[in-house]
């Protein structure tokens, strides 16, 4: 066995990769052989660190230096300085973690001191394809355990006493899930793993995927021996090709070393687990469509009840869960029930998982124990807004969630005071935004994400949201009137409640709530033909002000002619001409133009 | 995978492995690596240690280098902290001497004077 004195952590998230993870790979592994340290530092590249906003992300351990942004002319000189002379290269460190004098290590900046790893906690820290490092980290020892020295029944006990609720946005509780899918009379059962993670910039699931697979395998083969299932399925996008391949390494691997398959641990009980790829229709995130789609047919829900743990998969009982939600249950076995339930709020145990995007310094993966409050989640772990811009909504839930308020900032989070709210926590997406977005226009963009994505088989939702979409559409473009909110109000009242599943049922939310919380922004669409954040560019008008001094570049970049004026004198804009592209506002040198 | 011995036996030996990205209680070992120490002999002296670490199974010593020390007459230097001891610091090492220190004072817990900077300033 090699011992190495250092190792290098890549990080092999999507993220990092698509901004350059393997070259930095490639390149360490040149740097590291022409100083002969090949012997002494080991490279490992690693799932998801979380703070995306700063890839590509190298962490050099034993000191746990946080490298960020880092370029592949970077890495000669943290071979040579840190690896070699055991200087940490400070310019490259992650600027929060340098303080004067004092150099901190990963944990202590901000983005994660707040932050309790449950799900996340294998991600970023151990080399995904090797099923080794997993073990390390007392992988597969809650199944052993469950195996050994528990009853089915005394497993679904554990689940059920830990309160862990579904983490894909519905929030059921996850043991009366096994309990009744346990229940459910069948010779044949089946487990399922939803990975179809849909929502527009959501990626929780697929850094767990990517980060720590065997999490989910581990997980899942403990629920099959819950309910009485032989057989497993993932189901998960095919637009996620890093996550599905190291998934299928980790269940091969996990099969090569007994951990699936036939009589695990010599105890008899056999389990099996296969990747079912999804094309990335939204409406499959679903699980009655999920199922339909995992048997090979059209995903379309169907309506419940019967539900997936009474008839799923080929009409035989199935117990479908989140990612997040499975990657919690080794450790809620390995730990006990009681510390779970110790975590979070009265009602919503232990932690979870969010996606932060949008109008935010520190875009990425957190991991938060419930009750949490946004303002901590937005202004502490991420940062702030950039560029000195005020806070306006963050959004949750994605296309079925809502928009919160700056009022509600302090407000813990967690299932229940979410929906108060008039949002969700949905699967963990939450997108922030600042004064320059129109919330009219985030309304129209989920609106627009649903109509696209609707299956088209039950009317509400199919024709509702399209008319929906239409008169957002003839709001931005200013031709709006007040009995149109009223309508779009009834039209949402009627989608959420004649809608077959999920996706129609909650598409009104973004509407409803930004209508609610914004009125005064819509209004301002419909009775002042002005959009406030400036975003809507057909209620816009460019002009030049007083500080134009006439150096005709707007003339020269405007694509239709329309500004007009001579030399060194004030320029004009015709209005009616004007396609508002907005080209002579990033020309100007004197910050002339103007939008209003 | 027939029983949890085995995956026992593979958790234990993989953990030795990747640990040091723990954070943990131990020993630290450090090595002076700026240029004086390499080019005094530094490098065979930080494999020495790394081989004994190794090959006596000690889970909780951590041998990391660092830059110039200083006294760069004195290099090879090496530096223990101990939990619970203050640093001691062993000058004009070489690769033998660094097994001794691991033998001697990382194992048994007596400190290798003669080596000291202590001693040798005597």
């Amino acid at each position: 066995m090699e011992l190495y004195r250092s190792h290098v952590l890549i990080c092999g998230g999507t993220g990092c990769e698509s901004s350059g993870a393997t070259n930095i790979e490639e390149k360490f592994k040149v740097e590291l052989k022409k100083h002969d340290l090949e012997k002494e530092v080991k490279l490992v590249k690693t799932g998801c660190f979380g703070l995306c906003e700063a890839g590509p992300i190298v962490i050099v351990y034993p000191e746990g230096s946080f490298y960020t942004q880092i370029k592949v002319e970077d890495i000669e000189k943290i071979v040579e300085e840190h690896l070699l002379k055991g200087r940490i290269v400070k310019d490259l460190l992650y600027q929060e973690s340098v303080e004067e004098d004092m150099i901190k290590s990963i944990d202590e900046v901000g983005f994660y001191k707040k932050q309790m790893r449950v799900a996340l906690r294998n991600c970023g820290l151990i080399n995904p394809e090797v099923i080794d490092e997993y073990i390390a980290m007392d992988g597969y020892k809650a199944l052993g355990k469950v195996l050994t020295e528990m009853t089915p029944e005394q497993v679904i006990e554990v689940v059920k006493g830990s309160g862990l609720r579904g983490r894909g946005g519905g929030g059921f509780p996850t043991g009366l899930k096994w309990q009744f899918t346990y229940a459910s009379k069948g010779d044949q059962k089946y487990v399922a793993c939803n990975a179809d993670e849909g929502d527009p910039g959501a990626f929780m699931d697929r850094s767990v995927l990517e980060g720590d697979p065997h999490a989910v395998i581990e997980a899942m083969a403990i629920a099959g021996y819950a309910v009485g299932a032989d057989q497993g399925y993932v189901y998960v996008r095919a637009e996620y090709p890093i996550a599905v391949n190291r998934l299928q390494i980790a269940i091969d691997e996990a099969k090569e070393y007994g951990l699936l398959g036939k009589d695990i641990f010599g105890t008899g009980f056999n389990f099996d687990l296969e990747v079912r790829l999804g094309a990335g229709a939204f409406v499959c995130g679903e699980e009655t469509a999920l199922l339909k789609s995992i048997e090979g047919q059209r995903g379309m829900p169907k309506p419940r009840p019967p539900f997936p743990a009474v008839k799923g998969l080929w009409d035989k009982p199935t117990l479908l869960n989140n990612v997040e939600t499975y990657a919690n249950i080794p450790q809620i076995i390995l730990n006990g029930a009681e510390w779970f339930a110790g975590i979070g709020t009265e009602k919503s145990k232990g932690t979870k998982v969010f996606a932060l995007g949008g109008k935010i310094n520190n875009t990425g993966l957190l991991e938060i124990p419930m009750g949490t409050t946004l303002r901590e989640v937005i202004f502490e772990i991420g940062g702030g807004i950039p560029n000195g811009k005020k806070f306006k909504s963050v959004q949750t839930g994605g296309p079925s969630g809502g928009c919160l308020k700056e009022e509600h900032l302090d407000t813990p989070i967690d299932y229940d005071n979410l929906v108060a709210l008039g949002s969700m926590m949905g699967s963990g997406g939450m997108i922030v935004m600042d004064e320059d977005n129109c919330m009219v226009d985030i309304a129209r963009f989920f609106l627009d994400f649903t109509v696209d994505e609707s299956c088209g088989k039950c009317t509400p939702c199919r024709e509702g949201t399209k008319r929906m979409l239409e008169i957002l559409d003839k709001i931005t473009e200013g031709n709006g009137t007040l009995d149109d909110l009223d309508r779009l109000e009834s039209l949402a009242e009627t989608i959420k409640s004649a809608s077959l599943c999920g996706l129609g049922q909650t598409a009104p939310n973004p509407v409803l709530s930004t209508l609610q919380l914004f009125r005064d922004e819509y209004e301002a669409h419909v009775n002042d033909k002005k959009c406030p954040a400036g975003a809507c560019q057909s209620l816009l008008q460019y002009f030049i002000t007083d500080g134009c001094k006439g150096c005709t570049l707007c003339v020269k970049v405007c694509p239709v002619n329309c500004i007009s004026g001579e030399v060194k004198k004030l320029h004009e804009i015709d209005q009616v001409e004007c396609i508002k592209c907005g080209a002579c506002v990033d020309k100007c040198p004197f910050n002339a133009i103007i939008k209003k | 995978m027939k029983s949890l011995a085995e995956l026992a036996k593979i958790r234990e030996e993989t953990l030795k492995k990747v640990d040091i990205r723990k954070e943990r209680k131990g020993t630290r070992i450090v090595v002076g690596m700026a240029t004086c120490g390499i080019s005094a002999g530094a490098r065979p002296i930080l494999t020495a240690l790394l081989e004994e670490v190794n090959k006596r199974n000690l889970g909780d010593v951590e041998v990391t280098q660092t830059g110039c020390i200083g006294i760069c007459q004195l290099e090879p230097i090496i530096e223990v902290y101990k939990e619970g001891e203050g640093k001691v610091t062993y000058v004009d090492m070489n690769a033998e001497k660094a097994r001794r220190v691991i033998a001697e004072h990382i194992v048994n817990g007596k400190i290798v004077s003669e080596f000291t900077i202590g001693a040798y300033e005597k």
